[in-house]
């Protein structure tokens, strides 16, 4: 099984990498853009008996590891 | 009888020798522990040095505080030891849950490298007894990750608690933005005041020869 977890900081904290971003784009002449925010993907090959299973535990990953839940907000996708 | 600290040593740790060397001359007896050790010796204080634990791998102290030796570290504090976290020991306690907030990408995206000046904010603590408040010091900063961040709740409770060390400013005292912390600060203790962390690096600042003594004030707290 194959879990994706995207993670990036949370709406209200300033993403400086982001925002560099942005002025770059901006500055290439891409004038339609509102926002940029930059994160990160991590992707997992795991063991689990079924879908919910990995998801529980991916959970458990994220909020202990995967991500700071003080700064950042994640997502999981789990793709069998 | 002289005073002994420990050093904590991760894989990507720098600033381990040069903390060694600070509190040699403060008196301290120090010894380096790796931080696959389970337990600590016997000792009046545990700095988490400066580096690059794991190469700030996911980020900064993410991976780090995990290491065997943290578990000691956490029951070294919770029983009310002194425990100071300098630059990236500083991400490493906020990480491991010892004090509160979280430190990300500076917000110009440079690794800040220089002498910066900081203001004490509070010295009703072991670390900065030895200073008075509105003292200016000046200390050199390195980090890439300082943009120290915390919500406003959290930070409504730092400054019930008295609990915001330090702050950037300018050679006046006024404070001034290097990173994007929020309320330029620079250092903050736990709640109970034995946890404390900071960006700059006042091991690095013992000698005028070398640009500033203004680390011997800060560091002599935890040596009296």
């Amino acid at each position: 099984m194959k879990a994706v977890v995207n993670v990036f900081l949370k709406e209200g904290v300033l993403d400086p990498q982001g925002k560099a971003v942005h002025h770059a784009l901006d500055s290439l002449g891409f004038g339609n853009v509102s926002d940029v925010r930059i994160g990160k993907q991590i992707v997992l090959k795991l063991h689990a008996k079924n879908k919910e299973e990995a998801l529980k535990e991916v959970e458990q990953m994220s909020e202990t590891l995967l991500a700071n839940t003080v700064i950042e907000d994640y997502t999981i996708e789990i793709i069998e | 009888m002289s005073k002994k600290a420990v050093v904590v040593q991760f894989p990507g740790t720098n600033c381990e020798f040069d903390t060694q060397y600070a509190l040699k001359k403060l008196g301290f007896d120090v010894e380096i522990i790796w931080h696959k050790e389970k337990e600590l010796p016997e000792a009046n204080l545990v700095v988490i040095p400066g580096g690059f634990s794991y190469g700030d791998y996911l980020r900064s102290g993410a991976i780090a505080k995990f290491s065997p030796i943290m578990d000691a570290v956490k029951e070294y504090a919770k029983n009310g030891g002194y425990v100071l976290g300098i630059c990236n020991g500083f991400q490493i306690l906020t990480e491991a849950g010892l004090l509160p907030g979280a430190l990300k990408r500076n917000n110009n995206l440079h690794f800040i490298s220089k002498h910066q000046y900081i203001r004490v904010e509070t010295n009703r603590n072991k670390f900065l007894e030895n200073c008075h408040v509105g003292e200016v010091l000046n200390i050199p900063v390195a980090h890439a990750d300082g943009n120290y961040f915390i919500d406003e709740k959290g930070l409504a409770d730092l400054i019930k608690n008295d609990q915001i060390l330090l702050r950037y400013c300018d050679e006046s005292g006024d404070p001034t933005i290097l990173n994007g912390s929020v309320e330029q600060i620079a250092g903050v203790c736990n709640k109970e005041k034995n946890v404390f962390g900071l960006m700059p690096h006042p091991e690095r600042a013992m000698e005028s020869i070398l640009g500033s003594e203004d680390g011997v004030k800060m560091l002599q707290g935890f040596a009296s």
